[in-house]
Parts: structure tokens; C-alpha cells; sequence
């Protein structure tokens, strides 16, 4: 079955002129270094995409999702470290052959847990099999017990919280508080060269490419108008047969893979992973790219990733003080005044020339044929995906908070 | 019509029985239903029918008795499984998906796909469109079949989770005040729409209505804090002094 | 680990470990009680309720300042004044935060969390413009020092003390305000049913202002508790607020008396096991079995057996 046929051509549009954008414009227009930084966006612009599944159209709003980022960048780090740290490039240490900082540590040999990272065969699995693991342990046990909405948040801030106390505190297994430094080389090729980095740049942008289809594909399916029915009324969905645990589950995985691979894409591309990418505040931000570009928008998503990470560049340079208090101020405009983020924006403006219009009981007489074809929307399971409460529906000019949900 | 024995029926409930720190809802319940059999229930306010309904779908635990549809136990089930039985279950207050079209709403409903990879792959084919197409028409909104649900009528929201249930397809429909809030000519579509689609199922309601439980009721049971009162024809419930005492009024 | 001791050691250990854990467990109790009333009360998540707290450690610097520097022979007395400003100031700010964000999204408790976040960081980079990213302590006045001696190990701290006679005080009147008086149950009775608030003639949204400010007040008492145990810095109050959030789940939102065990629990299970482990380990163990109890027992330890 062809994943794309479900995918609306507006989506194949939109990641076209992206794709356009991210491989072709961005590369011609910016000097390694700053492609470089875009890169690193791109990488958190994972994190954002995850988050449109699980928080924007599953209503699950997990404030740890720097957890998962950190698993796969921690990952993706611990084999660069053990490749970097070969008995000969370490002959100076006490004990050679184990990374630096368990050196200074005092270990005499490599914990068990690091052994598999050895192969990257096994790191590339561990990077996807891990957090997907891990999510789905914390997700079942909470989801089967019904806990969700601000419970469920609390919670993801708390291992959010443990994650980052236990990795600063054990830093002779993790590296501590400097994290993991110092990587040089994935499988022989050097990682702080130009072309490595422009390799790297290309790598992240399909990978990404790749996990929007996925997310797409996600949105336009059934499971997709499933999870906005359980946003909406959850017994209903229920009581219609489903497992509402297990719809869950999936998408909070999903959200915690992709945002795995967009944390092994970081360590790659920057050369270092720390506990500063997988507390509470990054995790905190990272919601905020989404909710800035439009949570229920896989497109918004990236955009909104990259403006914001755009502007902080700029203005912390400039105005640090500023910046956080420009941060904070666009939390709270967003979460106020415009809920769908850019993308609501975006559509409202498509609506407003004329696009779509509502189909309104009284206007239809009853039992009359609903096939007019001129101005319906088109029954192919087009949800109002770029609407939720309090919103401008596509279909329906009612007033924002007419159409009033739990 | 006799109460059949245990396997014969299509619902065997018997001792039922939940209680809510201390104060029984339901309590030591016995209740039988036969195949294509429109059963409804009837009583004051706080008589344990809308408990009963959680109870058989699953909403609710019981803390004794048993359930048995089909001769298979309900009480250990999960919601979903329970659905999967063949047991559909429409709540007091219309609960559709607002957000969503009527077509969408009933696609979803569609008992096909209900796992999460099976919902992934599911496909729009001929045979599922047509069977929406179709339940629309048997709820009366085939007009309607693009509008968004939060525009219907109260009425044409409860057509609409009566639809919903009706493509799963179910052996056991439970209605909790399938007419309340309707107008007079939705009533009578209404109980129209019931007696056409007990052909080949059995049917539960809770009702307040009298008229409309004479125009559709095969058997009525009056509940009173929770535990049977009174059984049988409604004519000859309706005859009966204890339930004229305690609900019907002199 | 623990059978290194004999168990009169261990227990003078655990009560000096108790004893020393007092004032954490008062800014606990504090800040639990005034997260549990705004957010078991009104649904409302307050992510800058670290920010509150630290507003009082603020004010409490800047009193004992002014005490130093120009009633220099009252300095003593200066910390009764400072926990009451305290108060004052996080109950203003919460009643003007209410007004402006917060009685916007009531029915919106994520996207309160968002914006209430939003909010925390405002306030931090308040704070540090306002009085400079370095730390500063509270200088204590002299009676407040040191300890008595209960045994030749165990020795309770003053400052100790009085903040857990003072928090004591705080919560009995808490209670006393919350169910004994008028306010308090126009207060719940906005809670549990708005729409029938409204229509007997009860000012809903002043209500919802008053119990909101009331519980950033008590935050701000916190923070001046706060000042004997740490440095108040802009990012200080961030340490709090999971540990807050998880105390008032863990205990159950219905009632206070949970919040308070809840908070005794989790702050003595910290530093008692402070002592046998390092301190991350400790923190790392405490929190984990909450969130493991917490992910079997959703409704908190302490709550009440829930109708189904």
C-alpha cells in the first residue's frame, strides 16, 4: 500500500517547497556554520514533530520529551566516545582503553551497559529500541490507569527531574554535569570537518523529511481521526471498541523514537551531548516550538522550531536579557491568543479567502441528497485537523467557543 | 413470555449487585433478556438504571454477581472487549464526536480496524462507505451526512450515537434515554427507528417516557432503589399497585 | 548500609536527620499547602510557583537589609516583619497574575501550565535584572542561631524551630480559614459547583482571585523559611517545583492532611537517606519511588477511596 496515497496534496506540496527549502535553499544561502545551527534546530524540530502526535492530536502533553532526545543522543555518543577511545589514543591514562572521564574517575574498566555500544549496529538499535521501550513502560502503566492531562505532565517532569539528577550524579558512568565530549570520528570518518558536517546537514534534513511522512501518514489515518476523537470524548471511543491504552502507548512511543533519532542526529552534528538537552527546561521549550508553529501541524512544527531557535540566536546575542523575557512572553501570547500556533494562523487566512465553506442544517432540506458538490467539504475523511477548541474551524464560521469541549 | 434458564437467553444477570462506599446503586439484581426482545426499564430517579447500563458495558465494576452474555462472563472484561461481545452501549447525554462530520463519526464507529495497526492501514473502500451511507439513511440524517456534529439538533445527535452503535453491528443495544429533549415528531420517528432495527437484535432502554414505552416496550421492568419491583407486559405493570405507589403516581 | 549502626545509633541518626530536614520539610509543608489549595481547589497548575516563593525569600533580603541599615536595635524581631511582607507581596502579585492570565483559562489546565511556565521565566528574568543574577543570604539575627542540645547527639536548630512552629501556626490557619470560616466556603463552593455559586450572589471571580492570591501568599512565606536553608538566586525557586507538584499529587488533592504527610513523607525519606547515599542518589531513589507509587496508585497515597 502506497503511504503517500493518504497524504492530501496540499501535505506533498507543503514537504516539497520544505524539502526545497531545508536541502536546496538553506545550504546555497548559509555558510557552514550557521547551516550548522540550523542543523542543530532541525534536530529538536524532531522532538517538536513527536509532539504534534502525542500532545497535539493525542492530548497527551509530556513535559519530558528531552528524555528521550537524551537517550538517543547519549547513545549515539557513547559509541563515538568508545570509538575515540582506543587503547592506543588513550595510552596516557591509568587504565587506556575507556573514555577519559571514567578515567578520572577512577574505573578500571567499561560498565556493562556501555559493552553494547561498541557495535554500531547494536547503538543504531539501542537508539530506536530504548526510548521506545522506556515509553511504552511509563505510557501503558499510566494510560491503563487513566491518568492523563496534568498528572501525566507532572509525572514526565519528574523523570524528566530523575534522568537529569542521575546523570549529573553518576559521573563516572555518564559523564556528569559536562556530559559526553571531545567525539571525533564515526566509523572512521572524522566528524569535525566541514564535509562531515554538510553530510550531516543532508542526513538530518531526509531523516526529518522522513519522519514527517511518517507523522503525516499517522495524522491522515484512521488512528489519526481516533486520536482526535479521544481528545474529544474518550468514553465514546471507548465504548466503541477500542483500547484507548493502547492508542496512547502508540503515539507516545512514536513521539519518543522520533525524538531519539533527532537527539543522535544533535550528538552528531554538534559533537557533544549533556544533561543540560534532557531536563526539564529544554523538554519545557521544546513544547514551545510546537506550540508556537501549531500543535496539531507537523509543518508548523519545523517552522515554529526554526523561528524560535532563529530569534533566540539573535536576540541572545544582542539582548540577552531580552530573550527570556521575550521566551516567556511568547509562551504565554501563544497558549492565550493564538492556540493553533502559525499554522491556525496560516489557516485562518486560507479560510478567510474563501476557501472552505460550512454546511449548516437548516440550509439542507431533510432527506435531500447532500451531493451539491460546490462548496461541501469533501467526505474524504478531511478532519478539521488545523482546529481545536478555541478555534476557527474550517467548516463552520460559529464564534471561537461555541463549540465547547471538556 | 418466562424467564428462560441461564444458556437459553441472549443477557443472564442474576444477583448484580455494586455498592458505592456503602450505599448500594444495584443490589441483588436478576434480570433475563431473550433474543429480539425490546426490553426497557423504567423507575424514580436514583433506581439504579443508569448504574445498571455502566455496570453490563463495563463503565462501572459490580462488587458481586454476574453477568453473563451469551453464557460468557462480562464482569472480568475490559470496555472494548465488551464491545467486541456484540454489546453497544448509547449514553444519556449524546456522546459524538463534535469536532467531527456525521460521516466521520459513524466511519469510526465501524467495527473494522479497532486495533492500533489495524486503525493505521485502515482503508476507505466501497463496502465501508456504503454501510455508512446506509446507517445514515436508517437514523434519518443521510441529508446531513458532511455536517459537522456539533451543528445537529439534540435529537439528531442522539440518531447519530444511536447510528454509531448501530454499524458495529451489535446483539445487545442499550439505550439510556434514547428520546429525552426530543420533540414530538422525533419521538415517534424515534421509536419508528427502534422497532425496525430490533429485527435482529435485542434491545435495552432506559426510559421515563410512558408513551413511548407502551409504543415499543415487548417487556418491562421497574427498578426502586436498586432492586426489581415489579416485571412483566406493560399493561400489566403499569396495573401493578406498587408501581403505581412508588413511580406511575395515582 | 544500614548495618553499619546499632539501632540506638541509627535512631539518634534518624533523628537528627529528622530534625536537621525540619525546615526543608516547613518550606515542603508551605509551598505543598499553597500549590494544594490553588491547584486540588481550583484545578489551576502554577508553574511560577517557585517564582512566588522566591519573591518572599526577595523581600525577606531586602527587610532584613533594612532593618541592618536603619533600625538596627530591632533586627531581632526583623524576620516576623519580613515573613509578613512576604506574604503580602506574593498574595499582590498572585491577585494581579489571576486577573490578567490566569481566570483566562480555567477550563484549560495544560495550556495553564504553559502559560503559568511562561510566566516563571518572566519572573526569573525579572528578578535578575531587578536585583542581579548573583546569589545573596539573609543574614540571621543572633538568637536565631544555633541549637539546643536534646541528647549529647542530637541537637535541634533553633531557626528550625521556629519555622516549623510558625508553618504549625500557618497551617492551622489555613484550615481554620478554608473550613471554618466564610470564606472558605464561598471558596469551596465556587470549586465544586460554579454555576450554582453564581446564582446565590457569590462574586466568583473575586472568590477565585482570593483563594489564588492566598495560596502564592503562603508561598511567599515559604521563601522566607527558604532563607535559612539556601541562597536565594532568579533560577532558586526551579529547584522546588517538582518536588511540589509531586508532594501534592502524591498526597491526594482532596485533603490538606494528605499534602502534609505527603510532605513529611517525601522530605524526610530524602534526608535521611541523605546520609547513607550521596545526596543525588537519594534524591534520584525518593523521587522514583513516588513516581512508581504514583504510576500504581494514581489518586496519591493519602486519598480518599474514590467513587467508581
Amino acid at each position: 500500500m502506497n503511504p503517500l496515497s493518504t497524504l492530501r496534496r496540499h501535505d506533498l506540496l507543503s514537504l516539497a517547497i520544505l524539502a526545497v527549502i531545508i536541502l536546496i535553499i538553506l545550504p546555497l544561502m548559509l555558510d557552514i556554520f550557521r547551516l550548522n545551527l540550523v542543523g542543530k534546530y532541525l534536530t529538536y524540530a524532531f522532538v517538536a514533530v513527536g509532539l504534534v502526535l502525542c500532545w497535539g492530536m493525542g492530548g497527551i502533553l509530556s513535559l519530558g520529551q528531552g528524555v528521550f532526545f537524551g537517550l538517543g543522543g547519549y547513545g549515539m555518543a557513547m559509541f563515538l566516545k568508545l570509538e575515540s577511545s582506543t587503547p592506543e589514543a588513550t595510552a596516557i591514562q591509568s587504565t587506556p582503553g575507556i573514555p577519559d572521564f571514567m578515567d578520572w574517575n577512577q574505573l578500571t574498566e567499561l560498565p556493562v551497559f556501555w559493552l553494547p555500544f561498541q557495535s554500531f549496529t547494536l547503538t543504531v538499535i539501542a537508539i530506536l529500541v530504548v526510548p521506545a521501550l522506556f515509553a511504552a513502560f511509563i505510557g501503558f502503566a499510566m494510560f491503563s490507569r487513566r491518568v492523563s492531562g496534568v498528572y501525566f505532565a507532572i509525572i514526565t517532569q519528574a523523570i524528566a527531574l530523575i534522568l537529569t539528577v542521575l546523570v549529573i550524579g553518576q559521573q563516572g558512568f555518564t559523564g556528569g554535569v559536562n556530559g559526553i565530549t571531545d567525539l571525533r570520528t564515526l566509523l572512521g570518518w572524522d566528524i569535525r570537518t566541514d564535509t562531515a558536517r554538510y553530510a550531516f546537514y543532508y542526513i538530518n534534513g531526509v531523516l526529518l523529511i522522513g519522519a514527517m511522512v511518517a507523522a503525516l501518514f499517522v495524522q491522515r489515518s484512521r488512528l489519526g481521526r481516533l486520536l482526535t476523537a479521544v481528545r474529544v470524548s474518550e468514553d465514546r471511543v471507548r465504548f466503541s471498541g477500542y483500547s484507548v491504552a493502547h492508542l496512547k502507548t502508540f503515539v507516545f512511543c512514536a513521539a519518543a523514537v522520533v525524538s531519539a533519532i533527532g537527539g543522535a542526529m544533535f550528538t552528531l552534528q554538534v559533537g557533544f551531548m549533556s544533561p543540560t538537552l534532557i531536563g526539564i527546561v529544554p523538554s519545557i521549550e521544546m513544547v514551545i516550538y510546537c506550540a508556537v508553529g501549531g500543535r496539531l501541524s507537523v509543518f508548523g512544527a519545523v517552522y515554529g522550531t526554526l523561528l524560535v531557535n532563529g530569534l533566540k540566536t539573535s536576540l541572545s546575542e544582542s539582548f540577552p536579557e531580552l530573550w527570556l523575557f521575550g521566551l516567556g512572553a511568547v509562551f504565554i501570547a501563544v497558549v492565550m491568543f493564538f492556540p493553533n500556533g502559525l499554522a491556525g494562523v496560516y489557516q485562518s487566512v486560507r479560510d478567510r479567502l474563501g476557501k472552505r465553506r460550512a454546511v449548516r442544517p437548516g440550509s439542507v432540506a431533510p432527506g435531500a441528497s447532500s451531493a451539491n458538490g460546490d462548496g461541501l467539504v469533501p467526505a474524504d475523511g478531511t478532519v478539521a485537523a488545523e482546529g481545536s477548541p478555541p478555534s476557527q474551524d474550517a467548516r463552520a464560521p460559529v464564534p471561537a467557543g461555541a463549540v465547547t469541549l471538556s | 413470555m418466562s424467564a428462560a434458564t441461564n444458556t437459553n437467553c441472549l443477557l443472564a444477570i442474576e444477583g448484580l449487585t455494586v455498592s458505592f462506599d456503602g450505599f448500594r446503586a444495584v443490589d441483588d439484581l436478576d434480570l433475563y433478556l431473550d433474543e429480539r426482545e425490546i426490553h426497557v426499564i423504567i423507575g424514580p430517579n436514583g433506581a439504579g438504571k443508569t448504574t445498571l447500563l455502566d455496570l453490563i458495558c463495563g463503565k462501572t465494576q459490580a462488587s458481586g454477581g454476574s453477568i453473563r452474555f451469551r453464557n460468557r462472563e462480562l464482569l472480568k472484561l475490559k470496555e472494548h472487549h465488551i464491545v467486541h461481545a456484540g454489546i453497544g452501549r448509547k449514553f444519556q447525554n449524546p456522546s459524538v464526536y463534535e469536532e467531527l462530520s456525521v460521516f466521520e463519526n459513524l466511519e469510526l464507529s465501524y467495527p473494522r480496524g479497532r486495533t492500533v495497526l489495524g486503525s493505521l492501514f485502515f482503508r476507505r473502500d466501497a463496502h465501508v462507505l456504503e454501510r455508512v451511507h446506509e446507517i445514515a439513511a436508517k437514523v434519518f440524517l443521510d441529508g446531513l451526512i458532511d455536517c459537522e456534529a456539533a451543528l445537529l439538533s439534540h435529537g439528531q445527535k442522539q440518531w447519530l450515537e444511536i447510528g454509531m452503535l448501530l454499524i458495529q453491528d451489535p446483539q445487545l443495544l442499550m439505550l439510556d434515554e434514547p428520546v429525552a429533549g426530543m420533540s414530538v415528531s422525533e419521538r415517534i420517528k424515534t421509536a419508528e427507528l427502534l422497532n425496525r432495527i430490533t429485527a435482529n437484535r435485542s434491545v435495552l432502554v432506559v426510559e421515563h417516557d410512558m408513551g413511548f414505552v407502551e409504543d415499543i416496550a415487548d417487556r418491562v421492568t421497574v427498578l426502586h432503589q436498586g432492586r426489581k419491583l415489579a416485571e412483566g407486559s406493560m399493561a400489566s405493570v403499569q396495573a401493578d399497585p406498587r408501581v403505581i405507589d412508588v413511580y406511575l403516581g395515582h | 548500609m544500614f548495618a553499619d549502626y546499632s539501632w540506638s545509633e541509627l535512631g539518634s541518626i534518624f533523628a537528627m536527620q529528622g530534625f536537621a530536614g525540619l525546615i526543608l520539610f516547613s518550606v515542603f509543608v508551605l509551598m505543598a499547602l499553597g500549590l494544594a489549595i490553588i491547584f486540588g481547589q481550583m484545578g489551576v497548575i502554577n508553574m511560577a510557583h517557585g517564582e512566588f516563593m522566591i519573591l518572599g525569600a526577595y523581600v525577606t533580603w531586602l527587610i532584613s537589609n533594612l532593618f541592618a541599615d536603619h533600625l538596627p536595635g530591632l533586627f531581632g524581631g526583623f524576620f516576623f516583619v519580613a515573613m509578613i511582607a512576604a506574604f503580602l507581596a506574593a498574595a499582590l502579585l498572585g491577585a494581579l497574575v489571576e486577573w490578567l492570565m490566569i481566570r483566562h483559562l480555567y477550563h484549560r489546565p495544560l495550556d495553564t501550565l504553559l502559560a503559568t511556565w511562561g510566566l516563571s521565566l518572566l519572573l526569573q528574568q525579572t528578578y535578575r535584572s531587578v536585583f542581579g543574577a548573583r546569589e545573596v543570604g539573609v543574614d540571621l539575627p543572633g538568637w536565631m542561631l544555633g541549637s539546643i542540645a536534646l541528647t549529647d547527639i542530637v541537637e535541634i536548630p533553633i531557626n528550625g524551630l521556629l519555622v516549623m512552629a510558625l508553618t504549625t501556626v500557618i497551617t492551622i490557619g489555613v484550615y481554620l480559614l478554608l473550613f471554618r470560616s466564610a470564606t472558605g466556603l464561598r471558596s469551596r463552593a465556587v470549586v465544586q459547583n460554579r454555576a450554582m455559586a453564581g446564582a446565590v450572589g457569590i462574586d466568583t471571580g473575586r472568590v477565585d482571585r482570593l483563594t489564588f492570591a492566598i495560596g502564592c501568599g503562603i508561598a511567599g512565606v515559604a521563601g522566607s523559611a527558604f532563607t535559612m536553608i539556601g541562597s536565594t538566586g532568579p533560577t532558586a525557586g526551579q529547584a522546588y517545583i517538582v518536588d511540589t507538584f509531586l508532594i501534592v499529587v502524591f498526597g491526594g488533592t482532596a485533603s490538606l492532611l494528605g499534602t502534609i504527610a505527603s510532605a513529611f513523607t517525601i522530605s524526610q525519606a530524602q534526608s535521611t537517606l541523605e546520609f547513607f547515599l550521596s545526596g543525588s542518589m537519594a534524591k534520584v531513589l525518593t523521587l522514583v519511588t513516588v513516581v512508581v507509587i504514583l504510576m500504581i496508585r494514581p489518586q496519591g497515597l493519602f486519598a480518599a477511596k474514590l467513587r467508581r
